[in-house]
């Protein structure tokens, strides 16, 4: 025997190529798939009225993608019930397509009581979760399943500067384990530097007393990398945000602000507000990694919930499978369910 | 030759008391009433003030900040902190006192706070405890005002209640609406808007749009600022009627502007001044609270507030004599007819009662001597049961002896004969 070829080892351990293969295209393979294909992101919006959930979220996107508009065109009634509005848009950025869900949620905490309001909220998120898993268990399924699943959840915090509300502890304590909670300090050019890191500490600790893990949660870091990127974050966390979609003259400079009688706030400047931090988060680093958490970590806990508490699952006017026990002797682990996830090609 | 012009509410007072003045009376000389308000202004003063102020509103809203910022003392300081640093589970309505001087006159300044109101998840009957409050004062002083000794009257009465409300800048929540449309007629409300420095001005004027509309709409009645014949203090009115509901900042940090010391708080993009009428509305709230319409407060709290409270109250005792405040009942007949029927049902119920207890004495004495009947029978039965028993044994031992005697004769008739027999043998010997 000769031997054995250089190359391409079965060793495991890195082996020096001897000339350029090409593997390293796939990036670019996978990167026009992505922009012909378009992606898909549903934002919830969670918070009591008045605290500027609409605005922000049209800045996010700098556009307007929120019901509520900032200029007053008609009154705004608050709703008796917490009611679901999902409004879609597509946006598109250099040749990328982007179809953002947004999911507002008005009536939320505005109640006299307001026992359950976050009922409603949980039963639509796991609604969205059973309407894909419908389609995935399907026999003829389609080859892209529309996702609908709520990916991220940013929780309005009321800046108070004193502590969260027990509204705030029972709401994310509630749903903490079904999606992904950011949570974002409202309305902060209220408070001082001073006091604002104040609260932020405080609130920080108050979560951690009553155990609720916002995104990026500390169990799913998948490496040393990730959890020292990802610890910095929630240092930082809840990012106190400011939002505006008019423009004003700084400097010289048109920013986007709010002008009261003693100077601009800027939206964008590091020193006044961490709105820029937020964006960068959710959506230049992490916005892939909400959607993959989701896929892999909620939408699986929930689908071993519903496959173990029903052996079957049964649908009306669609040819089904039957999951019953006797085909799977043991109930599917979440890792096993994890290693799925992974071969298993979502909608993007 | 002085000639006093007396403004028209002397006119008004004069005529209540029959006088027709259709023109002034020139006096000859100087009689000296002219000092009369010097005097009531000296007795007061040596009595000095008292104001209750009320604050409600949602933790966080910067209540204990703008009270002292108001008084510029520190009522809530780090050794004593606010309600809102601890932590309550229900609401509480909790009373703090301070004695303020200033220029010689004193007030005492008693600060009702409301911990812990709109702070849970269920904030149904949230101003449950704030109602009791007022009310109780209230009748503490309707106690104290119908004491025989009524010489001291310390007027605890809630004077003024400042509501807040969150700057949200949509309109009033539901708990904001119910919370007024309930105490509006119990107490003078002036809704605030806190944390003025959150909204811009174009939307601080929409807000405050939006909420008068929203209280107009509700019909809650917020508190008048009354009208008066001087030009200059309605002008002042006016200018404050627009500005309603006040948006205020509140803050004891002092910073240095351009080289002014200012109260404030500091922005990486500037300073909000407290006292500066272009960034909020404090110095009007504080002008009108302290200096212009405090005794308005007080008065309005007791003609009015105090006066519906009274009057529903005893309105509410009926001739039943049951206290019937918690039902409201028809409030036709005067206090006095009332009492005097009170009085009659009354004293008719005591008859009532006193014929039941006498039938009720009759009966058990009837009891009870038919008790020591049947037990004065049963004894004598028992008496003769043992007198029987007693002749039976008197018999039996008379029986006895009798054959005892018996017994005894033949004995004796016996010893005879034996003696006869030995006689008998000597004499034939």
């Amino acid at each position: 025997r000769s031997a054995p070829e250089q190359g391409l080892g079965h060793s495991g351990s890195g082996s020096t190529l001897l000339g350029y293969i090409g593997i390293d295209t796939i990036i670019e393979q996978m990167r026009k798939k992505t922009m012909k294909a378009g992606f898909d992101f549903n934002i919830m919006i969670v918070g009591h009225s008045g605290l500027g959930k609409s605005t922000l979220v049209n800045t996010l996107f700098k556009s307007q993608v929120s019901r509520w508009s900032s200029g007053w065109g008609g009154e705004h009634k608050i709703p008796k019930t917490v009611e679901i509005k999902a409004v879609s848009h597509v946006i598109e950025e250099g040749g990328v397509k982007m179809k953002l869900t947004v999911i507002d949620t008005p009536g939320f905490g505005d109640q006299i009581n307001n026992e359950n309001c976050w009922d409603p909220i949980s039963k639509y998120i796991n609604e969205q979760y059973e309407k894909f898993l419908k389609e995935e268990v399907n026999i003829a399924r389609k080859k892209r399943i529309p996702d609908t699943r709520v990916h991220c959840c940013l929780y309005f915090i009321s800046p108070t500067g004193h502590s969260l509300r027990q509204l705030d502890i029972e709401f994310m304590k509630h749903l903490s384990r079904v999606v992904n909670i950011i949570p974002v300090i409202a309305k902060s050019d209220t408070m001082t530097p001073d006091e604002k890191n104040e609260f932020k500490h405080r609130v920080r600790k108050e979560l951690e007393t009553h155990g609720i893990e916002y995104y990026p949660q500390n169990e799913f870091d998948d490496d040393m990398e990730d959890k020292n990127e990802n610890d910095k974050i929630r240092e930082a966390m809840p990012f106190a945000v400011v939002g505006s979609d008019k423009e004003f003259q700084v400097n010289g400079k048109r920013v986007l602000g709010r002008k009261t009688a003693w100077g601009v706030v800027e939206v964008e400047n590091p020193n006044h507000c961490e709105f820029a931090l937020l964006r960068d988060f959710l959506i230049r680093s992490h916005l892939q990694d909400l959607k993959e958490v989701t896929h892999n970590i909620h939408y699986e806990t929930y689908r071993a919930r519903r496959l173990n508490d029903n052996g079957e699952l049964s649908f009306q006017n669609t040819s089904y499978v039957s999951l019953s026990s006797a085909h799977r002797p043991k109930p599917p682990t979440l890792t096993s369910q994890l290693h799925l996830g992974l071969t298993f090609d979502p909608a993007i | 030759l002085s000639v006093v012009t007396c403004p028209d509410s002397w006119e008004e007072h004069a005529f209540m008391f029959g006088f027709c003045l259709q023109q002034e009376k020139l006096l000859e000389g100087y009689v000296g009433f002219a000092n009369l308000p010097n005097q009531v202004y000296r007795k007061s003063v040596k009595r000095g003030f008292e104001f209750t102020l009320m604050v409600v509103g949602e933790s966080g809203l910067g209540k204990s900040t703008l009270i002292n910022s108001l008084f510029l003392t520190d009522l809530y300081s780090p050794e004593y902190p606010g309600p809102s640093h601890r932590i309550k589970k229900t609401v509480q309505v909790e009373q703090s006192k301070v004695l303020v001087k200033e220029g010689g006159v004193q007030l005492l300044l008693t600060i009702v706070d409301t911990p812990g109101f709109g702070d849970a998840v269920d904030n149904s009957n949230c101003w449950q405890p704030v109602i009791d409050h007022i009310d109780s004062k209230f009748e503490d002083y309707l106690n104290s005002e119908s004491r025989v000794n009524r010489r001291q009257m310390p007027d605890n009465r809630v004077h003024c209640c400042l509501y807040f409300i969150a700057p949200s800048g949509h309109g009033l929540k539901p708990l904001d609406i119910e919370f007024m449309k309930r105490l509006h007629e119990k107490v003078n409300i002036i809704p605030l808007i806190a944390k003025a420095d959150t909204m811009t001005p174009e939307e601080c004027q929409q807000f405050k749009k939006q909420i008068m509309r929203e209280i107009t709409e509700h019909k809650i009645q917020i508190y008048e600022f009354p009208e008066t014949n001087d030009e200059e203090e309605n002008k002042m009115v006016k200018k404050i009627k627009d500005r309603l509901p006040l948006a205020v900042v509140g803050s004891n940090t002092i910073i240095v502007v351009n080289e002014k010391r200012v109260r404030g708080r500091q922005y990486p993009w500037g300073v909000a001044e407290v006292e500066n009428g272009e960034h909020c509305d404090f110095t009007i709230l504080r002008n009108m609270l302290i200096r212009t319409h405090m005794q308005d407060l007080k008065d309005v709290t007791n003609n009015v507030h105090y006066e519906n409270y009274r009057s529903r109250k005893l309105a509410a005792v009926t001739y039943n004599g049951v206290d019937n405040n918690k039902n409201k009942g028809p409030m036709t007949k005067s206090p006095l007819a009332q009492m005097e029927e009170e009085r009659r049902e009354h004293v008719t119920k005591m008859e009532k009662m006193e014929m039941e207890m006498e039938q009720v004495f009759e009966m058990k004495v009837k009891e009870k001597i038919q008790k020591l009947k049947d037990s004065e029978l049963e004894l004598q039965r028992r008496h003769e049961q043992m007198k029987k028993n007693l002749e039976a044994q008197h018999k039996e031992l008379e029986e006895k002896r009798r054959q005892l005697e018996d017994e005894k004769h033949n004995w004796e008739a016996q010893q005879r004969v034996l003696e006869q027999q030995k006689l008998d043998k000597i004499f034939t010997k």
